[in-house]
């Protein structure tokens, strides 16, 4: 369990030059239906640095998940742009990691060949994959469940096999869209504290999506609270540096204060919401 | 933990009393298929029903031993059994072919769609006919038969397949750069085969069907041959003998397709 994913062989040759930087510039998102027009995302802007952690919290349908699949390139930006590391980001790109809400594993794949989905359809080099996989699933927890099917393994368990897939090809950029959202509470602290375990090790840029204040303060070194929709940046909220930190750290004067503004921001952006 | 779920799941965890049910899963359909061929004997026996009209099952089993014993019986077996796989084997390469294709293509399915339901609509039986003009009352004629009745289910379940997966699964590959042919490769195929089998089930019962009746229509050699002649013979027992077979060749046909479908589709019922 105490792995560091730097010592693990890198996935792919292009993929070894460091963390990401994130470049969010005047992004605009409409979605065309039928019917009518949705303005989801209005004129957000955002810099994520090398290493990073962000979290967004926002009220629900601001535009969180679209924003991800934006960064992610699976919906294209009505307006504006998405630049990572000095390039634009105009589809899908094999250096970006993304975990769902829901672990979206293969029920006819086995916990390895879901891990190494990635690998198989990036051609990578299976033996070294391989190796990998079995480091970062031993580093998760899931040592010994490499031949078992998802459907045999806990939600929790699950989602782990989401991050370790997410992982195997050594992305720069991991994106997270609340990860842990259904999993019971404890199973939840624990993830968030194994996340960070992860991140420490792995020095990744991560863009997470949370509605749990708790574990954005936990994580995060920033947090940027988004307006109820059309989505648009609110606030943002450094957190101190230490790391790594427990959720007994949260109770902390500074921590607690920090929790405190963060959720009245919340708040207020909800109801500004709901008076519409 | 279990790899082979196919054989350790329905055996596992079964409710109390499973030797009694296992027992009498075998006792009661043996015992009622002994009541009900002894009652059919009796009541051909003492209400003196002419052997044209119902045969005896007794006959039907002489019946029945003279064409197992006889080479020519075989042969016209060996020819339905060909014309059945190998039409069975070309519809459902076809459908599932076909299906891809329009599943995938948005212009081939406006253009394919509307004639496939028209085609859909007709019985294949009824086309039969043109089939023995065009082809002749060889084998060829009876494979396309059968071919085409076996055809559209897989067809259809294998277009509803691959269009029914799931959203997310096709964002996690799209995600991952994957090609259209590894989309399908690693999640639409997979997602798709239980649909597939669904079709195939249905596709093999046609393909008896439709080699009978082709050489009901049209044909100097099999089954159907075999069968006509009796009953214009009206050597009902013998008619009857060849049903049995029949039965028999459906019943092991479909046992065979659902031992294939446990064993690509192990997952299928559980989720992910
Ligand atoms: N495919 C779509 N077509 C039309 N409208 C959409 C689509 N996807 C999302 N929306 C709309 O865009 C808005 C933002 O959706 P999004 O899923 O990004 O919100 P979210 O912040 O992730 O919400 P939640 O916290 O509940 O997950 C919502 O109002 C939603 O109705
Ligand atoms: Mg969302």
């Amino acid at each position: 369990m105490t792995g560091s994913i730097a010592a693990l062989p890198a996935a792919a040759p292009q993929a070894s030059a460091g963390p990401a930087t994130l470049d969010i510039r005047n992004l605009s998102l409409t979605y065309k239906t039928s019917t009518r027009e949705v303005l989801a995302i209005r004129n957000l802007s955002l810099s994520v640095q090398a290493g990073e952690f962000v979290s967004i919290v926002g009220p629900s349908g601001c535009g969180k998940s679209s924003l991800l699949k934006i960064v992610y390139g699976l919906v294209a930006a009505s307006t504006g742009s998405v630049t990572m590391s000095g390039t634009p980001v105009t589809g899908p790109r094999r250096d970006i990691g993304m975990v769902f809400q829901a672990p979206v594993l293969l029920p006819w794949r086995t916990i390895l060949e879901n891990v190494l989905l990635p690998a198989d359809v990036l051609k990578l080099d299976r033996d070294a994959m391989r190796t990998r996989a079995h480091d970062l699933l031993e580093m998760v927890g899931l040592k010994g469940f490499e031949h078992v099917y998802p459907d045999e393994l806990s939600g929790g368990m699950q989602q782990r096999a989401g991050i370790v897939r997410a992982l195997i090809h050594d992305p720069k950029l991991l994106l997270m869209d609340e990860p842990f959202a259904a999993l019971d509470a404890l199973t939840r602290e624990q993830m968030a504290l194994e996340l960070q375990r992860i991140w420490m090790s792995s020095g990744k840029t991560v863009l997470f999506v949370t509605h749990s204040i708790s574990e954005a303060v936990l994580l995060s070194d920033r947090i940027v609270l988004m307006s109820a929709r059309p989505g648009t940046l609110l606030a943002e909220y450094e957190t101190p540096r230490e790391r790594p930190r427990s959720f007994d750290d949260l109770s902390s004067p500074r921590m607690a204060e920090l929790s405190k503004a963060i959720r009245r921001g919340l708040n207020e952006a909800s109801t500004r919401h709901d008076a519409r | 933990m279990t790899r082979d779920r196919s054989t350790a799941a329905p055996t596992e965890r079964e409710p109390t009393g499973k030797i009694g049910h296992g027992m009498s899963a075998v006792i009661i359909p043996v015992v009622s298929l002994a009541v009900f061929l002894s009652t059919w004997e009796a009541i051909i026996h003492f209400g003196r029903i002419e052997p044209f009209i119902f045969p005896a099952p007794s006959k039907v089993a002489v019946a029945l031993w003279s064409d197992l014993t006889n080479p020519d019986y075989w042969q016209a077996l060996s020819i339905t059994l060909t014309e059945i796989l190998v039409g069975f084997a070309a519809g459902a390469s076809l459908g599932i072919g076909l299906g891809t294709l329009l599943a995938l293509s948005r212009i081939m399915d406006r253009i394919l769609y509307p004639y496939v339901v028209a085609f859909q609509s007709i019985p294949k039986v009824a086309i039969a006919p043109l089939m023995i003009v065009w082809f002749g009352f060889g084998i060829e004629s009876k494979i396309l038969i059968v071919a085409l009745t076996a055809m559209f289910p897989v067809l259809v379940n294998t277009i509803t397949g691959l269009r029914s997966t799931d959203g997310d699964r096709l964002d996690l590959l799209h995600g991952l750069c994957a090609s259209r042919l590894q989309t399908l490769r690693y999640v639409q195929f997979p997602h798709a085969m239980p649909y597939i089998f669904a079709g195939l089930n249905t596709a093999i019962v046609f393909a008896v069907i439709g080699a009978i009746v082709g050489e009901f229509v049209g044909a100097r050699r099999g089954l159907g041959v075999v069968i006509l002649k009796a009953n214009f013979a009206l050597d009902l027992a013998a008619v009857f003998s060849s049903l049995v077979v029949l039965a028999v060749i459906g019943v092991c046909l479909n046992a065979a397709v659902r031992a294939v479908e446990h064993r690509v589709c192990f997952w299928s019922g559980k989720k992910g």
